[in-house]
């Protein structure tokens, strides 16, 4: 697939196949196109060309079964972190709370928290983030950036929920410039460089 | 798991009033500007009972339109901000849902605000109707939901522009002249009961079965626009 605007290619006819229960890490340098690829695959900008199938289905009929994390946030201020994911989940067709409670533990956020996601630490917006991205236990989960302006701590918690993720059989496909958290967890690295797919392998050769 | 567009619909409404009642933006901007509307012109013409009846109609319609721009651009800044219409749009819930909610949450912002001002309007310009109240009542109705429906499906048009607080005056403004004219005609028809304001109701009624229907085929694609 690619994604030109204008006279730029953000990506460049970059051909991928990602197989089921696997750990992705999306590498390049800014700019490269990561963000721009991951947001083709949620459907929210249309390749210029190509398609993208999800577990054989079309992304716009695959959405139930995928997990999005973006660089913002993507939660309301005013709402506190229980109302959010009620109101997403709600979406989703979910509307009993006991996996929103779940995702929230997962995370290491307590759910009772009746303080406004506005009032939370950049760290936790970003562990209740990945809790509505996958409160509803999507089968393929996209996140950009999780690592980005969190504290050690969080990010640690994020990585081992990722791993456990990873176990479950969940495919992950993540873009991070912090290798070094995801050494050991991710399976293969995909590096790609002025929106072309340049190199992929496994993990532990791409980080060395 | 069902996602019923009806349900989730309630669901954008319940969603938007909350975060208006807690942040109170749209509100208090919406009073503040048809605040000063009403005084500002009742200082500077100081009209009589019968002046009044003659042109409140437009006045009145002129705070509500544009009172209303200012609530269609705060309500969805709001889902720009921390990038939350992603979130709508990675989610299966229809697009058709989220324009509905925003429109029903705006229209009942607008018809409290004009709830409010109404009293107001009546004492500075001691208006009293001389024809049928309740048709009154209808032209509010039919004219708030003109306004908003257009101005919603504008507005998500306009979100992503550099200059979105211009844009939608400038796209909303000449589509809605027709019903703007048609509103003000016959708010002018019942306050004086010189003539009679059916012909422009039905003329609402159409407009607002028109535009509403047009921005329900054409929002997906105004939603997923890049």
């Amino acid at each position: 697939m690619s994604k030109i605007y204008g006279r730029t290619a953000a990506v460049r006819k970059v051909s991928l196949a990602l197989q089921p229960g696997r750990f992705y890490v999306l590498r390049g340098e800014n700019g490269a196109g990561k963000s721009t690829l991951l947001r083709m695959i949620a459907g929210l900008n249309e390749p210029t060309e190509g398609n993208i199938l999800i577990y054989g289905l079309k992304t716009r009929d695959a959405r139930q079964q995928m997990g999005y994390m973006a660089h913002a946030p993507l939660l309301y201020d005013e709402l506190s972190g229980m109302e959010n994911l009620r109101f997403f989940a709600q979406l989703y067709g979910i509307n009993s709370d006991q996996p929103l409670v779940e995702a929230m533990r997962r995370v290491g956020l307590d759910p009772k928290l009746t303080r406004r996601v506005g009032q939370y630490s950049q760290g936790m917006r970003q562990r209740l983030s990945l809790a509505r991205a996958i409160f509803h236990s999507p089968r393929l989960l996209l996140l950009d950036e999780p690592f980005s302006n969190v504290d050690p701590e969080s990010a640690l918690a994020i990585a081992k929920l990722l791993a456990a993720m990873r176990s479950s059989g969940n495919t992950i496909l993540l873009v991070t410039h912090q290798i070094g958290l995801l050494a050991e967890l991710a399976d293969e690295f995909i590096l790609l460089s002025h929106g072309q797919l340049v190199d992929r392998g496994a993990m532990k050769q791409g980080h060395a | 798991m069902s996602l019923s567009v009806t349900r989730l619909t309630w669901i954008n409404v319940a969603k938007d009033l909350r975060l208006e009642w807690r942040s109170r933006d749209v509100l208090n901007s919406m009073l503040f500007f048809s605040l000063l509307v009403v005084v500002i012109f009742s200082f500077s013409f100081s009209p009589t009972a019968e002046e009044s009846r003659r042109f409140v109609g437009g006045l009145v319609w002129t705070a509500f339109l544009f009172s209303t721009i200012m609530a269609l651009n705060q309500s969805w800044a709001r889902e720009l901000r921390n990038g939350v219409l992603d979130a709508y749009r990675v989610s299966p819930a229809p697009p058709e849902a989220l324009f509905f909610g925003k429109c029903i949450g705006n229209f009942l912002l607008v018809l409290l605000l004009e709830c409010l001002m109404s009293p107001l309007f009546v004492l500075f310009y001691n208006l009293r109707s001389i024809g049928p109240y309740w048709q009154l009542a209808v032209i509010f109705l039919l004219g708030t939901w003109a306004l908003v429906v257009n101005g919603t499906f504008f507005a998500a048009m306009s979100i992503r522009t550099r200059n979105r607080e211009l844009m939608l005056p400038l796209l909303l403004l000449p589509i809605s002249i027709p019903a703007v004219v048609a509103m003000v005609t016959a708010t002018t028809d019942v306050l004086t009961g010189e003539l009679s304001a059916v012909s422009q109701m039905k003329f609402l009624a159409g407009y607002c079965v028109i535009f509403t229907t047009a921005c329900f085929l054409l929002f997906e694609t105004v939603l997923n626009a890049e």
